[in-house]
C-alpha cells in the first residue's frame, strides 16, 4: 500500500495559522478553515438543538431562548463564515482540479506564475460573497420583511 | 491511495452541500426575499412553517442527504487540521475513531428526529 510521506508540523498550530509573506490565497485558505470550523462547532450544535422537535421542543421560534437577539447576531455570523467559505469553497474545488490555473507552459524567464490565472477567480468570488452577505444582511436587520 | 479516495469525496460532499445548504439558506435565511416552502406567512423558522417542511418528503429526504455529506465534509476537514499538527499513530487512530462515532451518533441522532418529525407532520395533515 502506498505510504504518504509528510513531514512534521514544527510550527505547531502557527504551521496553519501563520500566512508569512505567501500571497493572498494563503490568507484566504487560513481563513477558509477558520470558517470551516466555526461552522461545524455551529452545525454540531445545530443537529441537537433541531432534532428537539420530535419531542415537540422548538428553541429558536418566538419566545424561545434562540431567538433573542445575541443568538441572531451569532447565527449571522455563521451565515457569514458559510458565505465566505461556500464561494471560496467552489475556488478550491476548481483549482484542485485543474481548473482555473492556466495551460501548463515552457519555464522561459520572465517565468508566468498560475496566479496570474487564479486571482481573478478569487476576486470574483469574493464579489458573489460579499452579494450574498450583503442580501442576507439586509434581510438579518428585518428590511427585507 | 485511500487518503486521496476520501479527500476526493471530501471535495464532492462540499459541492452537494453548497447546492442543499445553499437551498436551506434561500428558505431560512433570505425567506423575507424569497419566501419559499412557508406558507404560514411569517418567519421561515416559524413552528407551522417548520412543520410543513418537515411534511415533505423531498425535505426530510434532503435534510437527512445534507446531515451525512456535511457530517462526512465536517469531520473529515477537522481530522485533516488536526493530523497537520503532527500527531502520533495512536493518536490519529484515536482521533478517527472518536470523530467516526460521534459523527454515526449525530447522524443516527438527526435521522431518527427527521423521520419521526415527517410522520408525525403527514399524520397531522391527513
Amino acid at each position: 500500500m502506498a505510504q504518504i510521506n509528510r513531514h512534521d508540523n514544527r510550527l505547531g498550530l502557527w504551521g496553519w495559522l501563520g500566512g508569512g509573506r505567501w500571497g493572498i490565497e494563503r490568507y484566504a485558505y487560513i481563513l477558509h478553515r477558520l470558517t470551516g470550523l466555526g461552522v461545524l462547532f455551529y452545525f454540531l450544535m445545530h443537529i441537537v438543538v433541531t432534532s428537539l422537535r420530535a419531542f415537540g421542543v422548538y428553541l429558536w421560534i418566538e419566545g424561545g431562548v434562540f431567538h433573542q437577539p445575541i443568538f441572531r447576531v451569532g447565527e449571522f455570523l455563521v451565515y457569514a463564515a458559510f458565505a465566505y467559505h461556500a464561494f471560496n469553497g467552489i475556488r478550491l474545488v476548481l483549482v484542485e482540479l485543474g481548473f482555473a490555473v492556466g495551460a501548463p507552459i515552457e519555464p522561459v524567464y520572465p517565468y508566468k506564475t498560475s496566479l496570474d490565472v487564479q486571482r481573478p477567480l478569487l476576486i470574483v468570488m469574493m464579489i458573489l460573497a460579499a452579494i450574498f452577505l450583503a442580501v442576507g444582511g439586509y434581510e438579518a436587520i428585518g428590511l427585507a420583511r | 491511495m485511500r487518503e486521496t479516495k476520501y479527500w476526493t469525496w471530501h471535495m464532492a460532499a462540499g459541492v452537494v452541500i453548497f447546492l442543499l445548504l445553499g437551498l436551506h439558506m434561500l428558505v431560512m435565511h433570505l425567506g423575507g426575499w424569497t419566501h419559499l416552502f412557508a406558507p404560514f406567512g411569517g418567519e421561515a423558522v416559524s413552528r407551522d412553517n417548520s412543520l410543513f417542511r418537515d411534511g415533505k418528503l423531498f425535505f426530510t429526504a434532503t435534510y437527512i442527504l445534507l446531515l451525512g455529506v456535511a457530517l462526512y465534509h465536517g469531520l473529515y476537514g477537522l481530522r485533516t487540521i488536526l493530523f497537520e499538527l503532527t500527531l502520533k499513530p495512536a493518536a490519529e487512530k484515536a482521533v478517527t475513531f472518536i470523530l467516526l462515532v460521534g459523527g454515526l451518533g449525530l447522524f443516527g441522532l438527526g435521522t431518527w428526529a427527521a423521520i419521526v418529525v415527517h410522520a408525525a407532520a403527514a399524520a397531522a395533515r391527513g
